[in-house]
C-alpha cells in the first residue's frame, strides 16, 4: 500500500479521517467502480459533446495551420514566441501536480494523497500531451519533427546536446514516459477490481487485459509495492527537473527578463502551484457530478488550497526577487524590463493581472474558512490558472517586445487561429480527461481502503461496520503492529 | 475465472519479435529507400536536345570550362547559351535533325529549356568557385561525366555527403591543373599539396546562411 510504514498506527492523535465515516472497504469500491459501470449522467455528456467538438476545431484549426505556416498565429518579429510557447510551459506547469502528489507527496507518508493521486496523474499526462502538441506545431515544418531526436540521418549531425530546446525534448518525454508508467503501475490492482465487477464479456476482456492478469496475492502486493516505490523515487527528481529544464529556455539566452538564476525554482514552484491549481478544478467538479463528497472531503481540499497558498507565496517572492536583482545589478537593460516595461508599459494589464491572480488571490487561504469553501476554493483555482497563464504570457511577451533597437519594437496580437489553437487544446486535455472518469477508477480504491481504519490490523468491527471501529482502538496499538500492509488490501481488492 | 486463454501467454513474446521486425523493417527501409542515395542517384532526365557529354568531352575531348565557362569564377558553373553552341554548329552539322532545337533556338533567341540536374535544396549555399580553387576536381561530385550519354546524378548530394568531405577534404584535393581531368586519380604514396589553406566551414551557417 502506499503508506509504507507497516508499524505506523492508521491514525496520530487528532488525526481526522480521510474519508467520510460511512465508508467501508466494499463501499469504497462500490461508489468508485459505478461512476465506470452506470450509465453516464447528464453532466458528463454535455461536458463531453463541448469537449468533443473544441477538439474537433483544433484539428481543423491544425490542419489550415499546417497548410498556411505559422504565420498564421501572430507570432512575428520581436515576438517570435507568443502564445505557442506560453501554452507549452502553462501546460507543462499543470502537469506537475500528478507527480508531485503521487510521487514526492507518497515518499512523505502524506495519506491524504490517496483519493486524489489517480486523477492528478491522469491530469499530468494528458495536460503533457497538450504541452508537447505546442513545441511540436511551432517549429512550422511539422513533418520534420525528427529533427530534434538523435537519430542516424542523412544530414551527418546529431542535434545540438548545448541547445535547451533539446534539453526540453528529453526532459518532457521522459516525464512523460515516466508519469505514464506510474500511473499504469498504480491503475493495475483497480483495472482488476473492474474486471471481477464486470457483468458483460467485452468489459472483461478489456479491463482483463489491461489487468494483467492481477490476483492480489500477497507476492503480488509485494511486487507491486515495490515497483510502486521504484517509480516514485524515479518521479521524484523529475518534479523538479521538468521545469528546470523548461526554464532554461529562456534562462540560458541573454534577453533581460529571461537571463536569470532564479528561473529554475521560480518555475517548479509555479508549475506546482498551477498543477494543483488545476487539480482542484477539475475534482471539484468531479467530486460533485459522481457525489464523491464522502472520499474527496474538506480535509484534502484544504491540504491542496495550503500548498497552494505556500507556492503562490513562492512564487510571489520570486517575482519580487526579480525586480530587487534587477535595481540590485544596476544594468539598465535590466531595469527597463521590469521597472518601465512590467510595470508601465504596454503589457502592463498582463503583468498586473498576473500579479492580482496570482499573489495576491491565494491569500484569502490565510483564513481557515476559506479554504475549506469549496466555492471560494474554486474561484482561486480559476483565478490561478489565468494568472499562471499569464505569468508565461508576461515573462515571453515583454521580454522580446522591446528589443535593444527601438526600431525593432512590436507588439503581439493574437490571431483567430491563435485562439483557436489555445482553446482547442483544452478540448484535447477534457476529452482525455471525461474519458479517464467514465472508464477509469477516478480514485485508487486500493490505496484508499489502506488509510481506512479498516486497514489497521487491529481493527475491530464489533459487527456493524468500520464506522465505530476508528476511534477507541487505534489507541492502544501504536508500536507493535507488525502486519503487512498489503495483506489487509489484497483481501479487499481480490473482490 | 479465466478469461483468456492460455496460449495467450505467448503474447508478450509474439509482441516483442513482431515490434523488432516491425521497428528494423522500418528503420531499415528508410535507410536504405529514404535517403538521397536511393531517391536522387541516377536521376537522368531526357534533354530537349539529346547532347551528349561522352561525345564532346570524352571522344573530342573538350574541356569542361570550354563550356562551363565561368566555373572558377561564379558560384553557379553556368549552363552555356545558345551562341556556345552555335560557335562550332553553324558549321559543323548544320543540318542535323537533332540539332534543330538549338538552331531555333538561335533564330528565335528564347533559351534552349534544359532541365536541371544537380539541385540542392534552397536553403543550402553552395559557390562552385571556392570549391574549384580550394582543389575539388569536377569528377568527385559529378562522376565520369565524359562516359554519359546522357548525364545523370552520380553522387547524393545529400548533407551527409557533403560534411563527409567538410570534415575531411584530404583524399578529394588535386593540384589545380588537374581539376577538369575525369580520369584524375589520387596517388597514394604523394600527398597532394594544396594550393591554398583548406578549411571547409562545419558551422551551420556555412551552407545555410
Amino acid at each position: 500500500m502506499s503508506s509504507a510504514n507497516p508499524n505506523a498506527p492508521i491514525k496520530e492523535i487528532n488525526e481526522v479521517a480521510l474519508a467520510a465515516p460511512e465508508y467501508d472497504f466494499h463501499r469504497i469500491t462500490d461508489d468508485v467502480a459505478k461512476v465506470t459501470e452506470n450509465p453516464a449522467p447528464r453532466g458528463w455528456w454535455v461536458m463531453f459533446l463541448i469537449a468533443v467538438s473544441l477538439l474537433g476545431a483544433l484539428g481543423l484549426t491544425l490542419a489550415y495551420l499546417f497548410w498556411k505556416g505559422i504565420g498564421a498565429w501572430g507570432n512575428n518579429q520581436p515576438i517570435s514566441w507568443a502564445w505557442d510557447i506560453t501554452n507549452f510551459v502553462w501546460w507543462v506547469g499543470i502537469g506537475h501536480a500528478g507527480t508531485l502528489i503521487s510521487a514526492v507527496l507518497f515518499l512523505f507518508r502524506q495519506k491524504w494523497r490517496t483519493s486524489i493521486n489517480r486523477a492528478a496523474e491522469a491530469m499530468t499526462i494528458f495536460a503533457v500531451i497538450c504541452a508537447l502538441m505546442f513545441p511540436g506545431i511551432h517549429v512550422g515544418r511539422v513533418w520534420l519533427m525528427y529533427y530534434p531526436f538523435p537519430i542516424p540521418n542523412s544530414m551527418g549531425i546529431w542535434p545540438n546536446f548545448k541547445s535547451p530546446l533539446l534539453w526540453d525534448v528529453f526532459a518532457v518525454s521522459t516525464y512523460f514516459t515516466v508519469s505514464l508508467l506510474f500511473w499504469y503501475v498504480g491503475l493495475v490492482p483497480d483495472l482488476a477490481t473492474l474486471r471481477d465487477r464486470s457483468k458483460n464479456k467485452i468489459r472483461r476482456m478489456a479491463y482483463g487485459a489491461f489487468a494483467l492478469g492481477w490476483r492480489g496475492s500477497n507476492r503480488h502486493w509485494q511486487n507491486y509495492e515495490r515497483a510502486y516505490m521504484i517509480l516514485a523515487a524515479i518521479s521524484t527528481p523529475l518534479v523538479l527537473s521538468v521545469h528546470s529544464v523548461v526554464s532554461f529556455d529562456f534562462a540560458t539566452s541573454v534577453i533581460p527578463g529571461w537571463h536569470t538564476t532564479i528561473f529554475p525554482p521560480y518555475f517548479v514552484a509555479g508549475a506546482i502551484f498551477s498543477g494543483f491549481a488545476m487539480v482542484l478544478t477539475l475534482m471539484l467538479v468531479v467530486r460533485s457530478v459522481f457525489k464523491l463528497h464522502g472520499l474527496i472531503t474538506l480535509k484534502h481540499i484544504e491540504f491542496m488550497n495550503k500548498i497552494i497558498l505556500a507556492t503562490g507565496s513562492i512564487v510571489g517572492y520570486a517575482y519580487a526577487m526579480e525586480f530587487f536583482i534587477a535595481w540590485y545589478s544596476g544594468n539598465d537593460y535590466e531595469r527597463y524590463v521590469f521597472f518601465v516595461s512590467r510595470m508601465k508599459g504596454p503589457y502592463a494589464w498582463a503583468y498586473w493581472s498576473m500579479i492580482i491572480c496570482n499573489v495576491i488571490s491565494p491569500q484569502i487561504f490565510w483564513v481557515k474558512s476559506m479554504r475549506t469553501n469549496v466555492p471560494v476554493s474554486y474561484a482561486v483555482s480559476i483565478f490561478v490558472n489565468i494568472g499562471m497563464w499569464f505569468e508565461r504570457f508576461v515573462i515571453i511577451a515583454t521580454s522580446l517586445h522591446r528589443d535593444f533597437l527601438p526600431s525593432s519594437w512590436g507588439y503581439f496580437h493574437p490571431t483567430p487561429i491563435d485562439v483557436m489553437t489555445y482553446l482547442g487544446s483544452f478540448g484535447l486535455f477534457f476529452t482525455f480527461f471525461l474519458l479517464f472518469i467514465r472508464w477509469l477508477p477516478a480514485i485508487a480504491i486500493a490505496e484508499v481502503k489502506g488509510v481506512l481504519p479498516e486497514s489497521d490490523p487491529h481493527f475491530e468491527a464489533h459487527g456493524d461496520h468500520g464506522s465505530h471501529g476508528d476511534e477507541h482502538h487505534d489507541d492502544d496499538h501504536k508500536s507493535d503492529d507488525h502486519a503487512e500492509d498489503g495483506e489487509s488490501k489484497a483481501s479487499s481488492a481480490e473482490a | 475465472m479465466q478469461i483468456f486463454p492460455r496460449s495467450l501467454n505467448k503474447l508478450p513474446a509474439v509482441v516483442a519479435v513482431g515490434a523488432a521486425l516491425l521497428g528494423g523493417g522500418v528503420v531499415g527501409g528508410f535507410w536504405y529507400y529514404g535517403t538521397p542515395k536511393h531517391l536522387q542517384v541516377g536521376y537522368a532526365p531526357r534533354q530537349p536536345v539529346p547532347y551528349s557529354h561522352r561525345l564532346h568531352a570524352g571522344i573530342m575531348g573538350m574541356d569542361c570550362r570550354y563550356c562551363h565557362s565561368n566555373v572558377e569564377r561564379s558560384g553557379e558553373a553556368m549552363i552555356p547559351p545558345t551562341q556556345t553552341c552555335m560557335n562550332c554548329h553553324s558549321l559543323v552539322r548544320t543540318d542535323s535533325a537533332r540539332l534543330a532545337p538549338v538552331r531555333e533556338s538561335w533564330r528565335t533567341g528564347q533559351s534552349i529549356p534544359w532541365v536541371r540536374i544537380h539541385r540542392l535544396p534552397d536553403h543550402a549555399y553552395f559557390d562552385h568557385s571556392v570549391h574549384i580553387s580550394a582543389g575539388v576536381g569536377c569528377s568527385t561530385c559529378h562522376g565520369r561525366i565524359d562516359q554519359m550519354d546522357i548525364v545523370r546524378q552520380d553522387q547524393p548530394l545529400s548533407m551527409s555527403w557533403c560534411l563527409d568531405c567538410h570534415r575531411n577534404p584530404g583524399p578529394n584535393l588535386r593540384p589545380r591543373d588537374q581539376i577538369t581531368n575525369m580520369e584524375w586519380r589520387p596517388d597514394p604514396a604523394q600527398q597532394v599539396q594544396p594550393q591554398r589553406r583548406v578549411e571547409p566551414p562545419q558551422n551551420c551557417s556555412g551552407c545555410h546562411r
